[in-house]
């Protein structure tokens, strides 16, 4: 109790300093690693230095590590939720709240969510209280099928959240694509095309530009201008995009930085994939991908991984007919790497993904269905998001990955269960928030004495 | 009296309906029920217009043996036996429960049976997959009293969704609702979740009407934004009261002649129709209880009412039900305060919970929310049964939907509404193994053929498939 008072101060004051690191060790408990591996029963996982050094059965606790006896609970790596708003909005219909697409904005692909991610927006402390401890945030696309660049994070109670600025563009392709780019998925396909060309040249340009001398351009302030505005006058009257989202996506260009391309008809994925053949460098991740089971076999040889919503299965759009709750599972039996998220209702948030991979664990019993095992499916929150993110050292438990923990009452899958302690890189933190003041305020209705606002 | 006289429209009308309802009842079960219901404007089409044309599906004697059994009403039995025949339940109990003879028998070891699950607050038909805006059906946006719309007349019955609610939901019965755009949106309607070439084929027979009415944000949003009332809630306020003084009026007039709105509103005034109220801040309820008693109606339920907690007493005390998502949150201004536990802070008050969905994907998991919902308690340290939070998804729903009394438990004479389910339903790693709506098997997940596909789904990708 007293430990619980402490965290309770501390999320108050929302981390001045970084919390620190503490050392580990969980005994006892079900372990899940999270790479696909059944869970193992009385196990210990050691965390030392804010990392992993051990997860498994019969794992000595080295000397000086404080022990934590974890009989009948269970420890996993945090969850990773991909494709996420966490931190980009207080109240979704409350715009001055709401960061997350930028309708009227000049710019596109150099969105950057980074600086607008803000740690204290109760979704974070709510995801965090879920057992959810790394994500990527990405805008939504506003005015062009450039939403803009996404960015990972941890949950951790600090103003540090930003792992990886800038990890990843995000483009809507597709129907809702399609109408951004005015229309129609021809015009979607010939944006995101003169796009990257514009690109191309951008980078082409600046390449050169190394080797020419161009201290002498000057602009009429006196300070040096980007020397890839002169000397390209004949391109002027080609321009799509500004200089800023131009420049943007040079590096998704090069392959130095994930595209993510939301698409989800069958037709639509494998239009997605053949981009690859006119723009071999593009590190390409589709997320979506609802009609992915009827063309899973291209995917899988394609090696583009996939991040798609577990539970779809209704035909919610012209490009969803197909959808099945089969399709995760089929997709991964056919060798493609998929991660689940995406979120399609107001109820479906980041810390209900265990409960998401809970059904297609339990469809595995309904004749017709595929689903996935309970490794694979806590893999699909965790390890594999991490590592389609770029960050292999997090969402599992293994030595030297991150010391994300959480301690859960039960199976993590089971909709009964809840984290009852998280650590992220080895600190513990607070799970605290407005909902458990709410809860405890409320937990009693006698206002004889005086209203609840005088209960905190 | 001259309300009388009206009172002879739309009050005979719901009359009738009951009458239908039980003869309906009767000549389906094959049973020879005294014609004490029949009334005299039962077969006067005017006075019940768009009657359910439902009939149930043929079924056979069938004993579930062996299962776990939760009755709806707060009643667990191991190893139970259910008996239905004829559509409707004949008995409930322990394994000691004998077996008629000819009864087909299902093994029901290691599973388990619930009453039908029932969705009291859907917008299948209305807001139908795939969402196109040719299929934007579900509010009446261009006044903000619309008491005169029915969501019937919205209701597309080749909606996929239906489909997947009995699947992975067990949903036998549901309410469609119009959205909430309106401060009165009109009247809602209760269907059998069975497949039907018309809506007036899934009717719920017997099932009263309900008018939906919304506080707060949405309808001051709609209108407010066109420059015109309301825009505030004082706003919402002030047109709901004059538009119920209307009513008054209307029905202390002399002959007063057809008037839709009007009569839905009578409805209300007579306790005829119920309200199920889009509301979800605390203080808001509140102050519609109290409008509630300044006209002389009564709320069915609040839906959305994600600051029940707050006032979990005072609900209680008015005997309203509070329709509640187990753990939504902060995607409006009046969202913002939802916590996980609202729901077993209510049942521990000793108010009535309902779990809905609003959704056409949460339709699909209402028995895992409301487990959600009984865990966030249990934690809390509530005791809460998994017997009574079945009845969060059955029997609450049903009674605030006013069809209580022919669903939403298991015992006999009621509706053999049921689920056999391949494991715990409050568990995340069950699912419906069969579902019967009135005795008919409509689903079965071991067998590909019962398995409905909607007609828009023939011939595309994916037809038939396991969803």
């Amino acid at each position: 109790m007293k430990r619980l008072l402490t965290f309770a101060a501390s999320a108050i004051a929302l981390a001045a300093s970084p919390l620190a690191a503490q050392d580990i060790a969980i005994t006892g408990a079900t372990v899940a690693t999270g790479d696909g591996s059944d869970p193992i029963e009385n196990a210990t996982v050691v965390v030392r230095g804010g990392r992993v050094i051990a997860a498994g059965a019969g794992v000595q606790v080295p000397a000086g590590v404080p022990v934590l006896d974890g009989t009948g609970a269970w420890v996993t790596p945090g969850i990773f939720a991909s494709i996420t708003n966490i931190g980009l909005e207080d109240v979704a219909a409350v715009s001055s709240s709401n960061d997350i697409d930028a309708d009227d904005s000049p710019f596109s692909a150099a969105l950057d969510v980074a600086p607008a991610i803000n740690p204290q927006a109760q979704d974070f402390s709510y995801s965090r209280a879920g057992g959810v401890t790394r994500a990527s945030v990405t805008p939504g696309a506003g005015s062009s099928i450039f939403a803009g660049q996404g960015a990972v994070i941890d949950l951790g109670a600090d103003f540090d959240a930003v792992r990886e600025a800038r990890a990843f563009q995000m483009v809507e392709m597709g129907e809702r694509g399609a109408r951004l780019a005015g229309g129609s998925r021809t015009s979607s396909h010939a944006l995101l095309r003169n796009a990257l060309r514009e690109a191309a040249d951008l980078d082409e340009v600046g390449r050169l530009r190394t080797v020419t001398d161009n201290g002498r351009v000057r602009s009429g302030d006196d300070l040096s201008i980007d020397p890839r505005l002169a000397g390209r006058a004949e391109r002027e009257g080609d321009v799509l995009l500004s200089r800023f989202d131009a420049a943007a996506l040079v590096p998704a260009l090069r392959g130095e930085q994930q595209l993510y391309i939301r698409v989800e008809r069958a037709s639509d994925i494998l239009a997605a994939i053949a981009l690859r053949e006119e723009f071999p460098s593009l590190d390409m991740v589709i997320v979506g991908a609802t009609e992915g089971w009827m063309v899973a076999d291209q995917i899988a040889a394609s090696g583009i991984p996939v991040i798609a919503a577990a539970l779809r299965d209704l035909p919610a759009s012209f490009e969803q007919l197909a959808a099945t709750q089969s399709n995760v599972g089929r997709l991964v039996d056919a060798g493609v790497t998929v991660a689940i998220a995406q979120y399609d209702s107001s109820g479906e948030h980041p810390r209900n993904l265990p409960q998401m991979a809970g059904n297609l664990v339990s469809i595995n019993n309904v004749p017709g269905h595929t689903g996935l095992t309970w490794g694979e499916a806590f893999a699909a929150i965790t390890s594999v998001p991490a590592r389609i993110a770029g960050h292999a050292n997090e969402g599992v438990l293994r030595n030297g990955a991150h010391g994300d923990l959480v301690l859960w009452d039960g199976d993590p899958l089971e909709v009964s269960s809840a984290p009852i302690r998280v650590w992220i890189d080895g600190v513990e933190q607070p799970l605290e928030n407005h909902q458990t003041r709410l809860r405890e305020r409320y937990r009693t209705l006698d206002e004889s004495q005086l209203p609840p606002a005088y209960r905190r | 009296m001259d309300r009388h006289n009206w009172k002879g429209g739309p009050a005979a009308a719901f009359t009738s309906i009951i009458a239908l309802a039980l003869t309906g009842c009767a000549a389906a079960s094959g049973a020879t029920g005294p014609e004490t219901t029949a009334a005299p404007a039962a077969s006067d089409a005017s006075s019940e217009p768009y009657a359910s044309t439902y009939e149930r599906y043929p079924g056979v004697p069938t004993a579930l043996v062996g299962a776990t059994i939760y009755d709806g009403a707060g009643g667990r039995i191991e190893n139970g036996v259910v008996l239905f025949a004829n559509g409707e339940v004949v008995g409930v109990g322990d394994s000691n429960l004998a077996i008629p003879e000819g009864y087909l028998e299902i093994d029901g070891t290691g599973r388990f049976v619930t009453p039908g699950i029932i969705d009291i607050h859907s917008h299948l038909g209305d807001y139908p997959s795939p969402s196109v805006p040719a299929h934007s059906d579900g509010n009446e946006a261009t006044s903000p009293t619309t008491p005169e719309v029915w969501a019937e007349h919205s209701v597309w019955p080749q909606d996929p969704g239906f489909s997947r609610a009995l699947a992975n939901g067990g949903i036998t019965s549901l309410q469609i609702l119009p959205g909430s755009a309106n401060l009165m949106g009109g009247r809602s309607v209760t269907l059998k979740n069975v497949p039907s070439r018309t809506v007036q084929g899934m009717k719920f027979p017997g099932a009263p009407y309900s008018m939906k009415m919304a506080c707060g944000e949405n309808p001051k949003r709609v209108y407010g934004g066109r420059g015109r009332m309301p825009s505030t809630r004082m706003g919402n306020f002030a047109v709901n009261r004059e538009t119920w003084m209307e009513a008054q009026a209307w029905m202390e007039r002399d002959n007063p002649g057809r008037d839709l709105a009007m009569e839905t509103l009578a409805g209300v005034l007579d306790g005829e129709i119920g309200i199920q109220n889009h509301c979800y801040r605390a203080d808001e309820m509140a102050l519609v209880l109290d409008m509630a008693d300044e006209f002389g109606y009564q709320v069915s339920a609040f839906h959305h009412a994600v600051e029940a907690y707050k006032i979990a007493d005072i609900l209680a005390e008015h005997d309203v039900c509070a329709a509640v998502w187990a753990d939504w949150y902060g995607f409006k201004m009046e969202a913002y305060d939802a916590i996980p536990e609202n729901a077993a802070l209510l049942h521990n008050a000793g108010a009535c919970v309902v779990i809905h969905s609003d959704d056409e994907n949460g339709i699909q998991r209402l028995n895992q929310e409301a487990a959600k919902a009984q865990a966030d308690g249990i934690r809390m340290g509530f005791d809460i049964s998994d017997a009574d939070v079945i009845g969060w998804i059955t029997l609450n729903a049903a009674r605030a939907m006013g069809i209580d009394e022919m669903t939403g438990s298991l015992e006999a004479g009621k509706m053999a509404d049921i689920v056999l389910w391949n494991g715990d339903p409050l568990s995340v790693y069950s699912r419906p193994e069969m579902v019967w709506i009135d005795g008919a098997l409509m689903y079965d997940m071991n067998n590909p053929l019962m398995r409905p596909v909607s007609d828009f789904e023939l011939g595309q990708p994916g037809e038939g498939d396991v969803k």
